[in-house]
Protein backbone atom coordinates (compact mmCIF):
# COMPACT_ATOMS: atom_id res chain seq x y z
CA UNK A 1 0.00 0.00 0.00
CA UNK A 2 1.08 3.61 -0.88
CA UNK A 3 1.81 5.70 2.10
CA UNK A 4 -0.27 8.92 2.55
CA UNK A 5 -0.42 11.99 4.63
CA UNK A 6 -3.71 12.90 5.31
CA UNK A 7 -3.11 16.07 7.37
CA UNK A 8 -1.11 18.73 6.75
CA UNK A 9 1.74 20.34 9.56
CA UNK A 10 0.49 21.99 12.31
CA UNK A 11 -3.51 21.25 11.30
CA UNK A 12 -5.41 20.29 14.27
CA UNK A 13 -6.01 16.92 15.63
CA UNK A 14 -8.79 15.44 17.11
CA UNK A 15 -8.08 11.97 19.29
CA UNK A 16 -9.43 9.65 16.99
CA UNK A 17 -8.42 11.15 13.57
CA UNK A 18 -6.22 9.28 11.38
CA UNK A 19 -3.25 11.04 10.63
CA UNK A 20 -1.61 8.53 7.94
CA UNK A 21 -1.50 5.45 5.89
CA UNK A 22 1.04 3.51 5.12
CA UNK A 23 4.25 2.22 6.52
CA UNK A 24 6.65 4.93 5.73
CA UNK A 25 5.49 7.16 8.99
CA UNK A 26 6.62 6.89 12.10
CA UNK A 27 4.42 7.28 15.49
CA UNK A 28 5.78 9.74 17.83
CA UNK A 29 4.37 11.32 20.95
CA UNK A 30 1.11 11.76 21.08
CA UNK A 31 0.38 9.36 18.02
CA UNK A 32 -0.03 5.47 17.83
CA UNK A 33 -0.39 3.01 14.95
CA UNK A 34 -3.55 0.96 14.23
CA UNK A 35 -3.09 -1.76 11.45
CA UNK A 36 -0.93 0.84 8.75
CA UNK A 37 -2.33 3.70 9.91
CA UNK A 38 -1.31 6.47 12.14
CA UNK A 39 -4.32 8.08 14.53
CA UNK A 40 -4.01 11.01 17.13
CA UNK A 41 -4.31 10.04 21.10
CA UNK A 42 -4.70 13.63 21.75
CA UNK A 43 -6.26 17.20 21.10
CA UNK A 44 -3.50 18.97 19.63
CA UNK A 45 -0.94 20.32 16.76
CA UNK A 46 0.51 18.08 14.40
CA UNK A 47 4.11 18.26 14.02
CA UNK A 48 4.96 16.65 10.18
CA UNK A 49 8.86 15.91 10.60
CA UNK A 50 10.23 13.74 7.78
CA UNK A 51 8.55 10.43 8.60
CA UNK A 52 7.77 10.84 12.24
CA UNK A 53 4.53 12.39 13.39
CA UNK A 54 4.66 13.90 16.41
CA UNK A 55 1.37 15.45 18.17
CA UNK A 56 2.39 18.77 20.35
CA UNK A 57 -1.12 18.55 22.98
CA UNK A 58 -3.39 21.49 23.88
CA UNK A 59 -5.10 20.01 26.44
CA UNK A 60 -5.39 17.11 28.79
CA UNK A 61 -4.11 16.03 32.27
CA UNK A 62 -0.22 16.30 33.77
CA UNK A 63 1.44 13.46 32.68
CA UNK A 64 4.59 12.94 35.01
CA UNK A 65 7.75 13.45 33.72
CA UNK A 66 11.60 12.92 35.28
CA UNK A 67 13.07 16.04 36.41
CA UNK A 68 9.87 18.17 36.35
CA UNK A 69 9.39 20.55 39.22
CA UNK A 70 5.83 20.90 40.27
CA UNK A 71 3.53 22.08 42.74
CA UNK A 72 2.10 19.53 45.06
CA UNK A 73 -0.10 18.92 47.91
CA UNK A 74 0.38 16.43 50.79
CA UNK A 75 -2.95 14.30 50.97
CA UNK A 76 -1.96 11.38 53.21
CA UNK A 77 1.08 10.50 55.78
CA UNK A 78 2.60 7.28 55.13
CA UNK A 79 4.74 5.16 57.46
CA UNK A 80 8.09 6.60 56.00
CA UNK A 81 6.82 9.63 53.61
CA UNK A 82 3.97 11.56 52.21
CA UNK A 83 1.73 10.95 49.00
CA UNK A 84 0.97 13.87 47.31
CA UNK A 85 -1.47 15.05 44.91
CA UNK A 86 0.49 16.12 42.27
CA UNK A 87 -2.77 17.30 39.91
CA UNK A 88 -2.06 14.13 37.71
CA UNK A 89 -3.91 10.68 37.87
CA UNK A 90 -1.25 8.82 39.87
CA UNK A 91 -0.05 10.02 43.07
CA UNK A 92 3.88 11.02 44.01
CA UNK A 93 5.60 9.52 46.97
CA UNK A 94 8.17 11.51 48.85
CA UNK A 95 10.13 9.31 50.91
CA UNK A 96 11.69 10.57 54.40
CA UNK A 97 15.12 10.05 53.24
CA UNK A 98 14.06 12.46 50.08
CA UNK A 99 12.39 15.09 52.37
CA UNK A 100 14.56 15.98 55.09
CA UNK A 101 18.40 15.44 56.16
CA UNK A 102 17.60 15.20 59.87
CA UNK A 103 17.76 11.92 61.65
CA UNK A 104 14.05 10.92 62.37
CA UNK A 105 13.79 8.08 64.50
CA UNK A 106 11.22 5.08 63.24
CA UNK A 107 7.63 6.20 64.43
CA UNK A 108 8.43 9.99 64.21
CA UNK A 109 5.45 12.21 63.80
CA UNK A 110 6.11 13.44 60.43
CA UNK A 111 3.63 15.92 60.50
CA UNK A 112 6.35 18.46 62.37
CA UNK A 113 7.75 18.62 58.17
CA UNK A 114 4.97 18.20 56.10
CA UNK A 115 1.44 17.98 57.10
CA UNK A 116 -1.62 17.52 55.29
CA UNK A 117 -2.91 20.13 53.29
CA UNK A 118 0.47 21.68 53.13
CA UNK A 119 1.78 22.32 49.29
CA UNK A 120 5.13 21.72 48.45
CA UNK A 121 7.09 22.87 45.37
CA UNK A 122 8.80 19.27 44.88
CA UNK A 123 11.08 17.45 41.94
CA UNK A 124 9.68 14.28 40.24
CA UNK A 125 13.10 12.10 40.33
CA UNK A 126 11.79 9.00 38.88
CA UNK A 127 8.73 7.79 37.14
CA UNK A 128 8.39 4.23 36.80
CA UNK A 129 6.89 2.39 33.43
CA UNK A 130 3.65 1.40 36.73
CA UNK A 131 3.59 5.49 37.03
CA UNK A 132 4.83 5.40 40.05
CA UNK A 133 5.97 9.01 40.70
CA UNK A 134 9.23 9.71 43.48
CA UNK A 135 9.32 12.95 44.88
CA UNK A 136 12.36 15.00 46.20
CA UNK A 137 12.58 17.86 48.16
CA UNK A 138 16.34 17.92 47.63
CA UNK A 139 17.14 20.53 45.48
CA UNK A 140 17.78 24.43 45.15
CA UNK A 141 14.00 26.46 45.36
CA UNK A 142 12.29 23.21 46.57
CA UNK A 143 10.28 24.00 49.86
CA UNK A 144 7.17 24.30 51.31
CA UNK A 145 4.77 26.99 50.30
CA UNK A 146 3.81 29.75 53.27
CA UNK A 147 0.81 32.00 52.26
CA UNK A 148 -0.55 33.33 48.98
CA UNK A 149 -2.74 30.72 46.77
CA UNK A 150 -2.73 28.09 44.01
CA UNK A 151 -4.11 28.69 40.53
CA UNK A 152 -4.58 26.09 37.76
CA UNK A 153 -3.91 26.29 34.84
CA UNK A 154 -4.01 23.86 31.57
CA UNK A 155 -0.80 21.79 31.90
CA UNK A 156 -0.15 21.83 28.25
CA UNK A 157 0.25 26.22 28.25
CA UNK A 158 2.73 25.81 30.95
CA UNK A 159 5.89 26.29 28.85
CA UNK A 160 4.22 29.37 26.88
CA UNK A 161 2.94 31.00 31.07
CA UNK A 162 7.12 29.98 31.68
CA UNK A 163 8.88 31.47 28.64
CA UNK A 164 12.28 31.10 27.55
CA UNK A 165 14.91 30.72 30.46
CA UNK A 166 11.61 31.80 32.60
CA UNK A 167 11.37 35.54 30.66
CA UNK A 168 7.74 35.30 30.55
CA UNK A 169 7.00 34.26 34.32
CA UNK A 170 9.78 36.95 35.37
CA UNK A 171 7.97 39.44 32.90
CA UNK A 172 4.63 38.99 35.33
CA UNK A 173 6.77 38.88 38.74
CA UNK A 174 8.70 42.14 37.99
CA UNK A 175 5.78 44.38 36.92
CA UNK A 176 3.34 43.00 39.38
CA UNK A 177 5.50 42.77 42.32
CA UNK A 178 4.58 39.42 42.98
CA UNK A 179 5.92 36.09 43.71
CA UNK A 180 5.21 33.91 41.47
CA UNK A 181 6.23 29.68 41.42
CA UNK A 182 4.89 27.79 37.76
CA UNK A 183 4.99 23.91 38.59
CA UNK A 184 5.18 21.99 35.78
CA UNK A 185 1.72 20.15 36.11
CA UNK A 186 -0.32 23.56 36.07
CA UNK A 187 -0.41 24.66 39.15
CA UNK A 188 0.44 27.95 39.95
CA UNK A 189 1.59 29.39 43.59
CA UNK A 190 1.01 33.73 43.15
CA UNK A 191 1.25 36.04 46.46
CA UNK A 192 1.13 39.62 46.19
CA UNK A 193 -0.41 42.65 46.99
CA UNK A 194 -4.01 42.29 46.54
CA UNK A 195 -4.34 44.44 43.42
CA UNK A 196 -1.31 43.32 41.85
CA UNK A 197 -1.80 39.53 42.21
CA UNK A 198 -5.50 39.60 40.68
CA UNK A 199 -3.61 41.66 37.46
CA UNK A 200 -0.80 38.77 37.52
CA UNK A 201 -3.93 36.20 37.36
CA UNK A 202 -5.36 38.05 34.49
CA UNK A 203 -2.38 38.27 32.56
CA UNK A 204 -1.85 34.29 33.07
CA UNK A 205 -5.41 33.85 32.15
CA UNK A 206 -4.39 35.66 29.04
CA UNK A 207 -0.91 33.48 28.10
CA UNK A 208 -3.64 30.62 28.52
CA UNK A 209 -6.21 31.72 26.17
CA UNK A 210 -4.09 32.92 23.97
CA UNK A 211 -0.50 30.34 23.60
CA UNK A 212 -1.01 29.14 20.42
CA UNK A 213 -0.36 32.27 19.00
CA UNK A 214 2.39 34.24 17.66
CA UNK A 215 4.09 37.31 19.39
CA UNK A 216 2.87 36.22 22.68
CA UNK A 217 5.60 38.45 24.77
CA UNK A 218 4.60 41.55 23.01
CA UNK A 219 0.92 41.12 23.86
CA UNK A 220 1.54 40.60 27.60
CA UNK A 221 3.66 43.14 27.77
CA UNK A 222 1.33 45.52 26.49
CA UNK A 223 -1.73 43.80 28.77
CA UNK A 224 0.91 44.89 31.44
CA UNK A 225 1.73 48.62 30.64
CA UNK A 226 -2.09 48.89 29.55
CA UNK A 227 -2.82 47.60 33.51
CA UNK A 228 -0.02 50.01 35.72
CA UNK A 229 -2.69 52.11 37.03
CA UNK A 230 -3.75 48.96 38.67
CA UNK A 231 -0.92 48.47 40.31
CA UNK A 232 0.13 49.10 43.78
CA UNK A 233 4.24 49.79 43.73
CA UNK A 234 5.66 47.94 46.70
CA UNK A 235 8.99 46.91 48.00
CA UNK A 236 9.80 43.33 47.56
CA UNK A 237 10.85 41.64 50.09
CA UNK A 238 14.34 39.69 49.11
CA UNK A 239 13.50 35.75 49.36
CA UNK A 240 13.89 34.80 52.26
CA UNK A 241 17.92 32.98 52.23
CA UNK A 242 17.42 29.35 51.40
CA UNK A 243 17.99 26.38 53.85
CA UNK A 244 20.91 24.78 52.54
CA UNK A 245 20.74 21.33 52.91
CA UNK A 246 23.29 20.16 55.29
CA UNK A 247 25.54 17.68 53.91
CA UNK A 248 25.39 13.97 54.62
CA UNK A 249 28.33 13.61 56.51
CA UNK A 250 28.93 9.60 56.26
CA UNK A 251 30.98 10.00 59.50
CA UNK A 252 29.61 12.54 61.45
CA UNK A 253 29.29 11.39 65.09
CA UNK A 254 27.86 14.33 66.20
CA UNK A 255 24.36 12.97 65.36
CA UNK A 256 23.05 9.65 66.22
CA UNK A 257 21.86 6.86 63.73
CA UNK A 258 19.73 4.47 63.69
CA UNK A 259 21.54 1.32 65.19
CA UNK A 260 24.31 3.10 67.19
CA UNK A 261 25.33 1.49 70.28
CA UNK A 262 27.48 3.50 72.71
CA UNK A 263 31.05 4.19 72.05
CA UNK A 264 33.75 3.21 74.73
CA UNK A 265 34.48 6.56 75.51
CA UNK A 266 30.60 6.84 76.27
CA UNK A 267 31.66 4.33 79.33
CA UNK A 268 31.95 5.37 82.97
CA UNK A 269 35.95 5.82 83.46
CA UNK A 270 37.92 2.54 84.90
CA UNK A 271 38.29 2.46 88.58
CA UNK A 272 40.36 0.15 90.74
CA UNK A 273 39.16 -3.17 90.72
CA UNK A 274 37.40 -3.22 87.53
CA UNK A 275 38.08 -5.85 84.91
CA UNK A 276 40.29 -4.80 82.33
CA UNK A 277 38.39 -4.07 78.76
CA UNK A 278 40.26 -7.28 76.75
CA UNK A 279 39.67 -10.01 79.22
CA UNK A 280 36.97 -12.06 78.73
CA UNK A 281 34.77 -12.62 81.23
CA UNK A 282 34.44 -16.73 80.71
CA UNK A 283 37.40 -18.40 79.63
CA UNK B 1 -2.00 25.35 54.35
CA UNK B 2 -6.41 26.16 54.72
CA UNK B 3 -5.49 28.54 57.50
CA UNK B 4 -3.07 30.46 55.09
CA UNK B 5 -5.74 30.47 52.48
CA UNK B 6 -8.55 32.29 54.83
CA UNK B 7 -5.51 34.69 55.67
CA UNK B 8 -5.18 35.19 52.08
CA UNK B 9 -8.89 35.82 51.30
CA UNK B 10 -8.86 37.92 54.57
CA UNK B 11 -5.99 40.18 53.43
CA UNK B 12 -8.00 40.76 49.80
CA UNK B 13 -11.54 41.51 51.78
CA UNK B 14 -9.61 44.33 53.90
CA UNK B 15 -9.28 45.65 50.28
CA UNK B 16 -12.48 45.51 49.68
CA UNK B 17 -11.45 42.83 47.12
CA UNK B 18 -12.19 38.81 46.43
CA UNK B 19 -9.81 36.55 45.40
CA UNK B 20 -11.56 36.68 41.88
CA UNK B 21 -11.32 40.23 41.45
CA UNK B 22 -15.18 40.67 42.47
CA UNK B 23 -16.29 43.12 45.25
CA UNK B 24 -17.57 41.42 48.07
CA UNK B 25 -20.78 41.75 47.40
CA UNK B 26 -21.12 40.70 43.58
CA UNK B 27 -23.14 38.03 42.34
CA UNK B 28 -21.24 36.42 38.85
CA UNK B 29 -23.48 36.20 35.83
CA UNK B 30 -26.57 34.75 36.45
CA UNK B 31 -28.41 32.79 33.69
CA UNK B 32 -31.34 30.50 33.92
CA UNK B 33 -32.32 28.30 30.82
CA UNK B 34 -36.24 26.35 31.22
CA UNK B 35 -37.83 23.38 29.11
CA UNK B 36 -34.41 21.84 29.07
CA UNK B 37 -35.39 17.95 29.87
CA UNK B 38 -38.33 16.20 27.71
CA UNK B 39 -39.07 13.87 30.47
CA UNK B 40 -39.76 15.85 33.71
CA UNK B 41 -43.18 18.35 33.63
CA UNK B 42 -41.16 21.38 34.42
CA UNK B 43 -37.19 21.71 34.65
CA UNK B 44 -34.57 24.13 34.33
CA UNK B 45 -30.65 25.13 34.21
CA UNK B 46 -28.91 27.37 36.35
CA UNK B 47 -25.87 28.89 35.62
CA UNK B 48 -23.91 30.93 38.35
CA UNK B 49 -20.45 32.07 36.83
CA UNK B 50 -18.97 28.59 36.68
CA UNK B 51 -21.43 27.15 38.94
CA UNK B 52 -24.14 25.17 37.19
CA UNK B 53 -27.11 22.42 37.75
CA UNK B 54 -30.47 20.96 36.66
CA UNK B 55 -33.63 21.33 38.63
CA UNK B 56 -36.43 19.34 37.53
CA UNK B 57 -39.81 19.28 38.76
CA UNK B 58 -42.06 15.40 38.59
CA UNK B 59 -45.71 15.61 39.18
CA UNK B 60 -47.05 12.43 41.04
CA UNK B 61 -50.69 11.51 42.29
CA UNK B 62 -50.40 10.04 46.25
CA UNK B 63 -52.44 9.69 49.37
CA UNK B 64 -52.27 13.00 51.34
CA UNK B 65 -50.62 12.95 54.78
CA UNK B 66 -53.14 11.87 57.69
CA UNK B 67 -53.04 14.86 59.26
CA UNK B 68 -53.67 17.84 55.71
CA UNK B 69 -56.03 15.16 53.57
CA UNK B 70 -56.81 17.73 51.53
CA UNK B 71 -53.73 19.65 50.82
CA UNK B 72 -50.88 18.42 48.07
CA UNK B 73 -46.99 18.70 48.59
CA UNK B 74 -44.01 19.11 47.46
CA UNK B 75 -40.80 16.38 48.07
CA UNK B 76 -37.31 18.26 47.41
CA UNK B 77 -33.99 16.49 46.75
CA UNK B 78 -30.95 16.96 46.06
CA UNK B 79 -28.35 15.16 44.33
CA UNK B 80 -24.10 16.36 44.54
CA UNK B 81 -22.58 14.77 41.42
CA UNK B 82 -19.27 13.36 42.00
CA UNK B 83 -18.64 14.84 38.30
CA UNK B 84 -19.67 18.75 39.48
CA UNK B 85 -16.79 18.51 42.72
CA UNK B 86 -13.80 16.41 43.63
CA UNK B 87 -15.21 16.66 47.45
CA UNK B 88 -18.72 15.20 46.10
CA UNK B 89 -18.84 11.10 46.25
CA UNK B 90 -21.33 8.89 44.79
CA UNK B 91 -23.76 7.17 47.31
CA UNK B 92 -26.70 7.84 48.85
CA UNK B 93 -27.17 11.96 50.10
CA UNK B 94 -24.99 13.26 52.57
CA UNK B 95 -25.52 15.74 55.28
CA UNK B 96 -24.19 18.66 52.51
CA UNK B 97 -27.14 17.28 49.89
CA UNK B 98 -29.97 16.46 52.52
CA UNK B 99 -28.84 20.10 54.26
CA UNK B 100 -29.22 21.67 50.05
CA UNK B 101 -32.25 19.86 49.58
CA UNK B 102 -34.15 21.12 53.01
CA UNK B 103 -33.12 24.58 52.64
CA UNK B 104 -34.87 24.70 49.03
CA UNK B 105 -37.86 22.94 50.33
CA UNK B 106 -38.27 25.22 53.47
CA UNK B 107 -38.39 28.31 51.13
CA UNK B 108 -40.74 26.80 49.15
CA UNK B 109 -42.74 25.66 51.72
CA UNK B 110 -43.02 28.52 54.44
CA UNK B 111 -43.76 31.21 51.58
CA UNK B 112 -46.36 29.36 50.59
CA UNK B 113 -45.06 29.41 46.99
CA UNK B 114 -47.04 26.45 45.77
CA UNK B 115 -50.92 26.58 46.88
CA UNK B 116 -50.90 22.89 48.31
CA UNK B 117 -54.90 23.18 48.69
CA UNK B 118 -54.98 23.55 44.57
CA UNK B 119 -52.78 20.35 44.43
CA UNK B 120 -55.88 18.51 46.25
CA UNK B 121 -57.30 16.17 43.63
CA UNK B 122 -59.67 14.26 46.24
CA UNK B 123 -59.87 15.53 49.92
CA UNK B 124 -58.56 12.57 51.79
CA UNK B 125 -57.58 10.52 49.04
CA UNK B 126 -55.77 11.76 46.09
CA UNK B 127 -53.10 14.40 45.66
CA UNK B 128 -50.78 16.24 43.24
CA UNK B 129 -47.02 15.54 44.83
CA UNK B 130 -44.66 17.79 43.28
CA UNK B 131 -41.72 16.31 43.28
CA UNK B 132 -38.29 18.56 42.84
CA UNK B 133 -35.19 17.33 42.31
CA UNK B 134 -31.66 19.35 41.99
CA UNK B 135 -28.77 17.91 40.47
CA UNK B 136 -25.33 19.67 40.02
CA UNK B 137 -23.47 19.54 37.29
CA UNK B 138 -20.50 22.13 38.52
CA UNK B 139 -19.76 23.00 41.80
CA UNK B 140 -17.69 26.21 41.64
CA UNK B 141 -19.52 27.63 45.02
CA UNK B 142 -22.89 28.93 45.83
CA UNK B 143 -25.27 25.99 45.25
CA UNK B 144 -28.00 27.39 47.29
CA UNK B 145 -28.73 30.51 46.10
CA UNK B 146 -28.66 28.50 42.13
CA UNK B 147 -30.83 25.55 43.43
CA UNK B 148 -33.20 27.68 45.12
CA UNK B 149 -33.58 29.78 41.39
CA UNK B 150 -33.43 26.79 39.40
CA UNK B 151 -36.45 24.96 41.75
CA UNK B 152 -38.49 28.06 41.60
CA UNK B 153 -38.11 28.34 37.73
CA UNK B 154 -38.67 24.51 37.30
CA UNK B 155 -41.86 24.91 39.44
CA UNK B 156 -42.97 28.07 37.53
CA UNK B 157 -43.15 26.24 34.11
CA UNK B 158 -44.13 23.00 34.89
CA UNK B 159 -47.58 21.72 33.38
CA UNK B 160 -49.60 19.27 34.94
CA UNK B 161 -49.83 15.73 33.16
CA UNK B 162 -53.06 14.88 31.62
CA UNK B 163 -54.99 12.33 34.48
CA UNK B 164 -57.94 11.16 33.85
CA UNK B 165 -58.76 10.11 37.65
CA UNK B 166 -57.15 6.52 37.08
CA UNK B 167 -53.48 7.30 35.06
CA UNK B 168 -51.44 9.41 34.94
CA UNK B 169 -50.46 10.34 31.08
CA UNK B 170 -46.70 11.63 31.46
CA UNK B 171 -46.67 11.92 27.64
CA UNK B 172 -49.18 14.24 27.49
CA UNK B 173 -49.13 17.95 29.11
CA UNK B 174 -51.87 19.55 29.98
CA UNK B 175 -52.01 24.22 29.30
CA UNK B 176 -52.08 24.28 33.24
CA UNK B 177 -49.33 25.23 35.58
CA UNK B 178 -48.80 24.94 38.79
CA UNK B 179 -50.61 26.85 41.19
CA UNK B 180 -47.75 29.55 42.15
CA UNK B 181 -48.95 32.17 44.43
CA UNK B 182 -45.30 33.55 45.54
CA UNK B 183 -41.47 33.82 44.08
CA UNK B 184 -39.35 32.86 47.21
CA UNK B 185 -35.78 34.01 46.98
CA UNK B 186 -32.83 32.51 48.18
CA UNK B 187 -29.55 34.72 49.10
CA UNK B 188 -26.99 33.28 51.25
CA UNK B 189 -24.45 35.33 52.95
CA UNK B 190 -21.20 34.32 54.27
CA UNK B 191 -19.21 35.91 56.81
CA UNK B 192 -15.52 35.67 56.25
CA UNK B 193 -13.50 37.19 59.47
CA UNK B 194 -15.23 40.63 59.78
CA UNK B 195 -16.58 40.63 56.72
CA UNK B 196 -19.67 39.74 54.54
CA UNK B 197 -20.26 38.58 50.94
CA UNK B 198 -22.62 37.11 48.73
CA UNK B 199 -22.08 34.28 46.09
CA UNK B 200 -18.89 32.42 47.48
CA UNK B 201 -16.32 30.65 45.24
CA UNK B 202 -15.17 27.59 45.91
CA UNK B 203 -11.69 29.14 47.84
CA UNK B 204 -14.52 30.90 49.84
CA UNK B 205 -16.64 28.43 50.87
CA UNK B 206 -13.56 26.10 52.25
CA UNK B 207 -12.68 29.19 54.60
CA UNK B 208 -16.30 30.67 55.38
CA UNK B 209 -16.81 31.56 59.13
CA UNK B 210 -20.22 31.78 59.27
CA UNK B 211 -23.42 31.46 56.45
CA UNK B 212 -27.03 32.12 56.19
CA UNK B 213 -29.34 31.81 53.74
CA UNK B 214 -32.37 33.66 53.87
CA UNK B 215 -35.31 33.11 51.58
CA UNK B 216 -37.34 36.23 50.71
CA UNK B 217 -40.25 36.86 49.07
CA UNK B 218 -41.69 39.33 46.65
CA UNK B 219 -43.06 41.90 49.05
CA UNK B 220 -39.66 42.05 50.98
CA UNK B 221 -40.87 39.30 53.97
CA UNK B 222 -38.38 36.56 55.21
CA UNK B 223 -39.57 33.06 55.25
CA UNK B 224 -36.72 31.24 55.92
CA UNK B 225 -33.72 31.40 57.27
CA UNK B 226 -30.67 28.80 57.66
CA UNK B 227 -27.40 29.15 59.87
CA UNK B 228 -24.48 26.76 58.92
CA UNK B 229 -20.89 27.14 59.72
CA UNK B 230 -18.57 26.86 62.86
CA UNK B 231 -18.48 30.58 63.86
CA UNK B 232 -21.59 32.05 66.09
CA UNK B 233 -22.76 35.27 65.02
CA UNK B 234 -24.38 37.70 67.05
CA UNK B 235 -27.74 39.54 66.52
CA UNK B 236 -26.19 42.70 65.14
CA UNK B 237 -24.27 40.89 62.38
CA UNK B 238 -27.24 38.69 61.45
CA UNK B 239 -29.97 41.98 60.98
CA UNK B 240 -27.13 43.02 58.90
CA UNK B 241 -26.40 40.07 56.54
CA UNK B 242 -30.36 40.01 56.41
CA UNK B 243 -30.42 43.77 55.19
CA UNK B 244 -27.36 42.38 52.54
CA UNK B 245 -29.71 39.50 51.51
CA UNK B 246 -32.94 41.79 50.99
CA UNK B 247 -30.80 44.27 49.01
CA UNK B 248 -29.32 41.44 46.51
CA UNK B 249 -32.68 39.28 46.34
CA UNK B 250 -34.10 42.20 44.08
CA UNK B 251 -30.90 41.60 41.74
CA UNK B 252 -31.90 37.74 41.52
CA UNK B 253 -35.74 38.25 41.27
CA UNK B 254 -35.63 40.19 37.79
CA UNK B 255 -34.30 36.59 36.40
CA UNK B 256 -36.83 34.75 37.93
CA UNK B 257 -39.21 37.46 36.94
CA UNK B 258 -38.40 37.33 33.00
CA UNK B 259 -39.11 33.80 32.87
Amino acid sequence: MESKLLIQDKEIAVPGEILAEGMDFVPGPGTYRIGETIVASRLGLVQVDGRALKLIPMSGKYMPKRDDTIIGQVVDILFSGWRVDINSAYPGMLNIKDATSDFVSKGADLTQYYTFGDYIVTKITNVTSQKLVDLSMRGPGLKKLKGGRIISVNPSKVPRIIGKQGSMVSLIKEATYSRITVGQNGLIWIDGEPENELVAIEAIRKIENEAHLAGLTEKVKEFLDANKSRIKEVEMKPEEPEEQPERFERFDRERPRYGDRPRYNDRPPRREGDRPFNRRRFS
Amino acid sequence: MMYDLKEHVIKFLQRGLRVDGRKPLEYRDISIETGITKNAEGSARVKIGETELIVGVKMEVGSPYPDTPAEGTIIVGAELLPLSSPEFEAGPPDIQAIELARVVDRGIRESRAVSFKKLCIEPGKKIWMCVIDVVTVNDAGNLFDAAALGAMAALKTARFPEYDGEKVNYKKLTDKGLPIEEEPISVTVLKIGEHFIVDPSTEEEKVYDARLTVAIMSNGDLCALQKGGDAAVTEEEISQMIGIAVDKSKELRKHLSAI
